[in-house]
């Protein structure tokens, strides 16, 4: 790897690093970062102990590795759609989650099921836009936008009629789900292995994707399986998506953003974007949850909400940054 | 005697239910430049990405180097022909450098870098471009012309032997037209390489190329510049009367 990259590798690790050690100090209770090492990974403090791996720990992963998720597959989609504005919830997959996430809450599930829901209407809403986007006719970024878009607007329309049919009482865990919330993280470390494994699965084919960056045409001039790789993508991005939505909710704005403050900041390049995406999607959801756990202690805010209002101010920085003469 | 750049036997294509051309055959042997005339809708484009190998004949056989196209890996062939498209579209960010940098793909594997060498051909493929100086602009600050001499650098880093390209005319003025073309013609000439290039310009076509391939109502005449690159022919192809005109030893063909 070019020594250029070195230095936006280990920044961003050192800010990821640092986001970490914020958020497992920060709470009710502080906890200073050299006790949280020793809690970590020594017996010591039993509440310490506690409160560290078993409280903070996993919503700490939970919000890293669903920022992470959904950084990655916006990176990949942007890519695949060749639309700098697609984003992990353009192809109706967290339409698809929120679906069947409100209708479970709606039939009075709670925890697991909700989560089961949320997956299973992330996994039929994939397949249904897989299948009608495929067709008989040739591969098309146009096509899959399209029927994505579609779905998506059907979806929206079933999570409004659930709304409207939902006793008072569950309309404000409904709409912190729509809006993202990290408060009780379904699964951690699962989320984590899937963003691991979908890394290692998309990074062979990262030069391929400059390439396809280009164009369609280009790419398959180049040598690229322009057949077959835009549905490895696609099933990436869904898979991640599904996986992200099912941890935290609909969480916006980290998909669409941080692959392009990443793109302003280091370039295009998908072997160096990849990685960095999804280091920095993990530490900017992860940042904006330990700002929800505090701003307003003891209320907690939706992470969601604040990562738009950490990440906009971010964005615009970067964009005049480089737009200037 | 070697093998052929390029050889269509029996070849068809056709698109969305209309015939481009039926069994046609031609040979690009080495040096050989063919120039692709024909009205608009006439299939050129078809029938380039065709013998590129980016879609599929509907009969007939494609060989590079006397190998069938369609048995040969895709990297293979990436590094055996590359493409010029008519016209592209940049969504993403990227400097003129990394642009051309792209054209090295077929001859990196899967995890390897671009290295020293790669970013000499991309530097020397710019110059050659007339784009030296530039590697570190922003593809979107450049021009419409500019970006296509960046688009033929990238193809001249890829190191292909059989050059396709579609209207490389388009967009350039006229001394970069002579002049890349010049320079695209003599490479090919001096390392025994082939060239296919669609072209409106009937006069850059007598200019350039050996050979021609006109393609008109789903059918395709292939054959050699003197034979076909005629008043008669192209009056015909076009539909406009168009008559020869020689000066200092060079023909021209204007419109009557």
């Amino acid at each position: 790897m070019p020594r250029t990259f070195a230095v936006p590798a280990l920044v961003l690790l050192a800010i990821a690093a640092a986001a970490f050690a914020v958020s497992l100090s920060t709470g009710t209770v502080a906890i200073d970062p050299a006790s949280v090492l020793r809690a970590l990974v020594a017996p010591g403090d039993e509440t310490q102990r506690t409160i560290v791996r078993e409280l903070r720990l996993p919503r700490a992963i939970a919000a890293f590795a669903t920022g992470g998720c959904l950084a990655l597959a916006g990176a990949l989609l942007q890519v695949l759609l060749r639309n700098a504005l697609a984003d992990p919830y353009v192809l109706g997959v967290s339409g698809g989650a929120a679906a069947g996430a409100l209708t479970m809450m709606l039939l009075g599930a709670f925890g697991w099921l909700v989560s089961a829901g949320a997956f299973g209407g992330a996994f039929a809403s994939t397949v249904l836009v897989f299948g009608l986007a495929r067709g008989s006719g040739p591969w098309s970024p146009m096509r899959l936008l399209l029927t994505g878009v579609v779905i998506a607007a059907g979806w929206g329309a079933v999570v409004a009629l659930i709304l409207s049919l939902a006793p008072e009482a569950q309309l404000r865990g409904m709409l912190f789900w729509l809006i993202g919330d990290l408060s009780a993280p379904p699964v951690a470390w699962s989320t984590l292995a899937v963003l691991g494994l979908a890394l290692l699965a998309a990074l062979p084919f990262a030069r391929d994707l400059n390439a396809l960056a280009r164009g369609e045409a280009i790419a398959a001039a180049l040598g690229v399986d322009v057949a077959r790789l835009p549905w490895l993508l696609f099933a990436l991005s869904a898979l991640l998506t599904a996986v992200a939505v099912t941890t935290a909710g609909a969480i916006g704005f980290v998909g669409l953003i941080v692959p392009h403050a990443v793109r302003l900041a280091i370039g295009n390049d998908q072997r160096v974007l990849l990685p960095a995406a999804t280091l920095a999607g993990g530490a900017l959801l992860l940042i904006a949850d330990t700002i929800a756990r505090q701003i307003a202690a003891p209320a907690q805010l939706p992470a969601g909400v604040v990562t738009a209002l950490v990440g906009v101010p971010v964005f615009i920085y970067l964009l005049r940054r480089t737009a200037a003469p | 005697m070697s093998a052929p750049v390029l050889a269509a036997r029996g070849l068809g294509v056709a698109i969305a239910g209309h015939r481009v051309c039926d069994r046609l055959d031609f040979t690009v042997q080495p040096g050989e430049r063919w120039a692709i005339l024909g009205r608009n809708g006439a299939g050129k484009t078809t029938l380039l990405h065709t013998v590129a190998g980016l879609r599929r004949p509907s009969a007939g056989a494609i060989e590079l180097f006397g190998r069938p196209l369609d048995s040969l890996p895709r990297r293979d062939v990436a590094r055996m022909r590359g493409i010029l498209p008519q016209d592209n579209t940049d969504v993403f960010p990227a400097t003129v450098l990394e642009t051309v940098l792209v054209g090295r793909h077929p001859h990196l594997s899967r995890w390897q870098w671009e290295a020293a060498r790669d970013i000499r051909i991309a530097r020397d493929a710019l110059a050659a471009a007339d784009m030296a100086g530039t590697e570190s602009r922003a593809i979107g600050t450049l021009s419409g012309g500019e970006r296509r001499r960046v688009a033929l650098a990238a193809l001249l880093a890829q190191q292909p032997d059989l050059f396709l390209l579609d209207e490389p005319a388009s967009h350039l003025d006229l001394a970069h037209q002579l002049a890349l073309l010049d320079r695209l013609v003599s490479l090919v000439r001096s390392e025994g390489k082939g060239l296919v290039m669609v072209v409106h310009d009937v006069n850059l076509a007598l200019r350039y190329c050996d050979h021609a391939l006109l393609l008109a109502a789903g059918e395709a005449l292939a054959g050699s510049a003197d034979e076909l690159l005629t008043p008669e022919r192209l009056s015909e192809l076009y539909g406009v009367p168009l008559r020869a005109v020689a000066t200092d030893g060079a023909r021209f063909l204007v419109p009557e």
